[in-house]
């Protein structure tokens, strides 16, 4: 009883801050077009067909979980081989401060010009916001890896490849998950960004086309489900981890 | 017969930057019989370490050469296993797949007969029944011998060790001293076993080498004349602390020169 109280505490916090939002707004009498009650946006919700509901939710988690997979598959290679050669790693390193630096909500008209309307530009957009801290973590990670069990490796004349698979890419796991939950929060973010300026459907866009008609109350349901997407897709790469590399959550949360 | 190790005229120099050098090791000679228990001591930075990196194959001294049976070392060879200051095991794996660790990564594979061995391995070392365990839920000293076992797995003839119990506390360090010798007992190797401590090295050694400050070289080869088994009353036999003098003057007097 105490563990389940402990664990869904959060939660219930969370969800008693709502009666107190709409108390505060109700007697303070804070206008729709500043700050909607939660039973104000809850009308809005339910006048939105359920339906575009879904088709906009569909697109935005698709374009985040699908860039986010992209930027999983270009940014660990980039890290092995940023590991491999010292080379690679002072020339690529500043290159991707650089596109870090670079706002993405400046590059992401450029993109849409060269990649064209569809999904790619909204892709592309999505990966560039999230590689980052998945090298960074990736290549810290595999850098972190003991001296000994190198030359262990070296004493065995084990392979490169061998080398990276089964020490330095093991190792670097708990890394790893770091860099993946700051990256899919960003993933959300990306995504978002990609359909303020190009797309048709999308919470990002749905967003944008209710505030243009004043319609404030709408967009805060909007934003309601973009924070529970976050909060759902950051819980699952936590469930990912603690049921595949549960060796690697510190002690405390391995119960 | 012939010596198993033997180091000819070895010295190295590291080359730290492109215009500095420094001189780990200068003119070390001896040589170390089969099954024999040497022990190593020396201040820190006297070039202990780049002594293991040589005998391991790790890397090539800049002069002289290292032999082991007779044939100079060019590369790592299976012959050598070596235990490492920390246990540095991989916490992913079972304690039973991190003993097997070495054939994974030299084959890819492990067969069952292997298995079969490291388990027999686990067993020598005291922990057969944590064989399906993590290494997180071992304490210090239970990893230290996963990682003994991990270095018998290929059968090696020579065991070199880098302060292998320099980790632990002053009990488990004792304890673990006595395990060792009762694994050397039953499994012969030559071992080369690196420490800090004058007590360490008298108690278990057959021969001390004793290294002096950079550039390091052996200044001492110290035979230790003591009963074997060794056990508690070692600590107590008579010439115990005549040993342990003998080594600690060597060691002083090279400080004392070094500081006037
Ligand atoms: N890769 C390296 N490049 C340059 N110098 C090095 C390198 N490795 C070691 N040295 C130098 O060589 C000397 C001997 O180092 P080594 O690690 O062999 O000492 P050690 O006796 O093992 O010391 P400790 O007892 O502290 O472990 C030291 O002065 C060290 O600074
Ligand atoms: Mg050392």
């Amino acid at each position: 009883m105490n563990k389940a109280l402990h664990r869904y505490l959060p939660i219930l916090a969370l969800l008693a801050l709502i009666p107190l939002w709409e108390l505060i707004c109700y007697l303070a009498n804070v206008p729709n077009y500043i700050l909607p009650r939660p039973s104000v946006i809850y009308d809005a919700f339910i006048n939105v067909d359920k339906m575009r509901w879904l088709e906009h939710l569909w697109a935005t988690v698709r374009v985040a979980v699908l860039g986010f997979l992209l930027s999983i598959f270009i940014s660990l290679p980039l890290a092995v081989l940023m590991v491999q050669s010292s080379f690679l790693n002072r020339t690529l390193f500043p290159l991707l401060v650089i596109i870090q630096s670079t706002p993405v909500v400046a590059i992401a008209p450029l993109l849409i010009v060269i990649l064209g309307a569809g999904e790619a530009p909204r892709l592309a957009i999505t990966c560039l916001i999230t590689f980052f801290p998945i090298v960074v973590s990736t290549t810290t990670g595999m850098l972190s890896t003991p001296s000994e069990l190198i030359d262990l490796s070296r004493s065995l004349k084990g392979s490169v490849f061998r080398q990276i698979w089964q020490i330095r890419f093991p190792f670097a796991i708990p890394h790893i998950f770091s860099g993946l939950k700051v990256g899919i929060t960003l993933a959300i973010i990306g995504a978002v960004i990609s359909e303020f300026v190009a797309a048709e459907k999308g919470l990002g866009y749905f967003v944008q086309f209710s505030t243009s008609y004043f319609k404030i109350p709408q967009a805060f349901a909007a934003l309601l489900f973009l924070s529970i997407i976050s909060l759902l897709l950051f819980q699952t790469i936590r469930w990912i981890q603690a049921i595949f590399f549960a060796w690697s959550l510190p002690a405390e949360e391995q119960k | 017969m012939k010596p198993f190790v033997c180091f000819n005229k070895v010295s190295h120099q590291y080359q730290s930057n492109t215009t500095h050098k420094v001189q780990a090791l200068t003119d070390i000679n001896f040589h170390i019989n089969k099954h024999e228990f040497v022990a190593v001591v020396g201040p820190s930075g006297c070039g202990k370490s780049t002594l293991l990196k040589l005998i391991t194959g790790l890397m090539s001294p800049s002069e002289g050469s290292v032999e082991i049976f007779g044939k100079t070392m060019h590369e790592p060879r299976n012959e050598v296993g070596i235990v490492f200051q920390k246990p540095t095991l991989l916490p992913w794996l079972s304690v039973l797949d991190n003993v097997t660790f070495p054939l994974k990564h030299q084959h890819g594979k492990v067969a069952s007969e292997a298995k079969q061995y490291a388990m027999t391995l686990l067993k020598l070392v005291g922990l057969e029944q944590f064989a399906h365990q993590r290494p997180a839920q071992l304490s210090g000293g239970m990893q230290q011998r996963v990682g003994i076992a991990r270095a018998l797995i290929l059968k090696p003839e020579i065991l070199i060790m880098d302060e292998p119990f320099s980790a632990l506390d002053a009990l488990s360090r004792e304890i673990m001293g006595f395990e060792l010798l009762r694994i050397w007992e039953e499994e012969p190797k030559t071992v080369l076993f690196i420490t800090h401590s004058i007590n360490e090295a008298v108690l278990l050694a057959d021969k001390v080498l004793v290294m002096s400050p950079r550039p390091g070289t052996v200044v001492e080869e110290l035979p230790i004349d003591l009963p074997r088994p060794r056990n508690n009353t070692t600590l107590k036999h008579e010439k115990f602390a005549y040993y342990a003098d003998i080594l600690r003057d060597h060691i002083f007097q090279k400080h004392a020169a070094l500081n006037e």
